[in-house]
């Protein structure tokens, strides 16, 4: 079962892998290619293994059976490549620093022994705090942020140091439809500037729709990875969430899911 | 009542006194121990591992009374002690929604430890004493010399760890996702915790652990959020509230620890209020 010869670089190649938490199943049969530059959601119930996933991609969990590698390496080999954006950023610890701490700290953080921060790094910092439009608070401490802001501050942390990949996890869950939609947007700009792949695990698809490619879904036990056309069908979505589920287009052709009562 | 507060009072001779045998290594010693305790209660305030930091205090009680029943150095009991139950509650209190039950748990066995062993020995109720409140004036010069070890192992450990330790504290998920050995670190951090416990319990002691441990750390973050100006200035603050508080003993005959921690609450509500009032003035979050 070897994939077909793709003119684009694979991002993430999956080749029969399967994932097991504290000794129990998650997912297995994984087989598929998501090609860099993609926009690329990760759907599933709770419980059917998003997070699993991501940690999987990110070297934290090992790959149970079968083979995964990012842009060519073993997962954990070279995470310079992948930016992360938590579900939960800077949750507790939001008093004590500020976003441009926080970016720096995404940027030197993982260097041991005692060395200053450099004017060129603060630099970078504040550069790529401006790019995400963010700039205008990050000398503010995060817990006086709005969320909005705070989940700026996350991904500029997430991009300071040059990833190709950027892994989010519910980056929306928390916002109000305003911010919803900034971050989409930015997220479109990231990806049409930059040409980064983009990974999003979502609950809500809707307010994603518009820059999608595709999505891995997590079926029956199983990881799978289609268009995004296919995906948003009312047969899979039902089958996926165990609820009835419609999938409507309006007049401007553009697609969004509901559930039905 | 005059005899009640018969000890308590202005003593002209205190110059004298801070010039003493004994006062030079009460400084000395405070001095050491506020350093470590400014460093590593930083992380503790940001961690939110100031249960921790409690529980490891009590840890040391059985340590130091049982290490006088053994005919050892209460200091030699309290570093064993505390350093095995920092490992033990790491190890055990792996899962965040476990942690708070294992620490309590382990903290009241070792708290009852203590008093059996207090029990068995006559002659340690000042051990007890000097644990749970502290005793900077009774610090011998071969303990001065125990705590410098001790900081310089701190303050080294620290310097190689820095970023990553800070990275873990405040964004742990994140640092994990950059290949930063979160777990690992978080053993280091309460290893360092608990060699800080050792020495602070000898200067203010078990009961008052915070106000060198928490307090001044929590009032250099209410000053500052940038990371290393609120490490330096959460350290200088311990040093010059033991410094005051050591003075102030002198001057007026009152136990260090308690001037100490008066001291330290006083600076800490002052900056507290001013904080939460500049707080309230910031434009509210939009976006």
């Amino acid at each position: 079962m070897s994939a077909p010869e793709s003119p684009r670089e694979v991002a993430l190649s999956f080749r029969d892998a399967s994932a097991v938490r504290d000794g129990r199943a998650i997912w297995s049969e994984g087989t598929f290619d998501v090609p860099a530059g993609s926009v690329v959601a990760v759907i599933g119930a709770n419980g059917s293994g998003k997070t699993t996933l991501v940690q999987m991609i990110l070297g934290l969990i090992p790959v149970a059976s079968g083979e995964v590698s990012v842009f060519g390496n073993s997962p954990g080999e070279d995470n310079d490549l992948i930016g992360y954006v938590p579900q939960h950023y800077a949750a507790t610890a939001g008093e004590a620093v500020r976003g441009i701490d926080a970016v720096l700290l995404g940027l030197t953080g993982h260097r041991w022994g005692f060395a200053r921060t450099t004017a060129a790094q603060r630099e970078l910092a504040y550069q790529t705090l401006a790019a995400l439009d963010a700039d205008g608070f990050a000398d503010r401490r995060l817990s006086t942020l709005s969320g909005g802001q705070r989940q700026r501050v996350a991904i500029a942390e997430a991009m300071v140091g040059g990833p190709r990949m950027l892994i989010l996890d519910e980056p929306l869950a928390a916002l109000d439809i305003g911010s919803q939609r900034e971050t989409v947007l930015l997220l479109a700009k990231l990806h049409r500037e930059l040409g980064l792949t983009i990974i999003v695990v979502a609950h809500d698809l809707n307010p994603l729709l518009p820059i999608l490619n595709s999505a891995i879904y997590l079926l029956d036990g199983h990881a799978h990875h289609a268009p995004i056309g296919s995906v948003v069908d009312d047969e899979l979505l039902t089958h996926l969430y165990g609820a009835p589920i419609q999938v409507a287009h309006t007049p401007q052709g553009e697609l969004y899911m509901r559930s039905v009562l | 009542m005059r005899t009640g507060f018969a000890t308590v009072g202005y003593q002209p001779n205190w110059l004298e006194i801070l010039d003493s045998a004994f006062m030079r290594n009460a400084m000395i010693g405070g001095t050491i121990v506020a350093l470590a305790a400014g460093v590593i209660g930083y992380f503790v305030v940001v961690r939110q591992s100031a249960f921790a930091a409690h529980a490891l205090a009590h840890i040391g009680l059985p340590g130091a009374t049982g290490a006088v029943l053994l005919g050892l150095s209460p200091v030699f009991g309290l570093g064993v002690f505390c350093v095995a139950g920092a490992m033990l509650i790491s190890v055990l209190g792996q899962r965040a929604s476990e942690r708070d039950v294992v620490t309590g748990t382990v903290l009241a066995f070792a708290t009852g430890l203590g008093l059996f062993f207090n029990s068995l020995a006559t002659k340690s109720s000042s051990t007890m004493t000097n644990v749970l409140f502290g005793n900077l004036l009774a610090i011998t010069g071969e303990q001065l010399m125990v705590f410098a070890a001790l900081l310089a192992v701190v303050a080294i450990t620290v310097g190689v760890v820095y970023r990553p330790l800070l990275y873990s504290s405040i964004n742990s998920a994140v640092a994990q996702a950059k290949g930063i050995p979160v777990g690992a670190l978080s053993l280091v951090f309460i290893v360092l915790l608990a060699l800080t416990v050792t020495m602070a319990i000898q200067a203010v002691g078990t009961l008052l652990l915070f106000a060198l441990v928490i307090t001044p750390a929590a009032t250099a973050i209410a000053l500052t959020p940038r990371p290393a100006l609120a490490m330096a200035i959460s350290t200088g603050l311990a040093v010059a509230c033991v410094w005051l508080g050591l003075i102030a003993s002198a001057m007026f005959n009152a136990p260090p620890s308690f001037l100490i921690v008066t001291i330290v609450t006083a600076v800490w509500l002052v900056v507290w209020l001013r904080h939460r009032g500049s707080h309230r003035n910031e434009p509210a979050p939009h976006c």
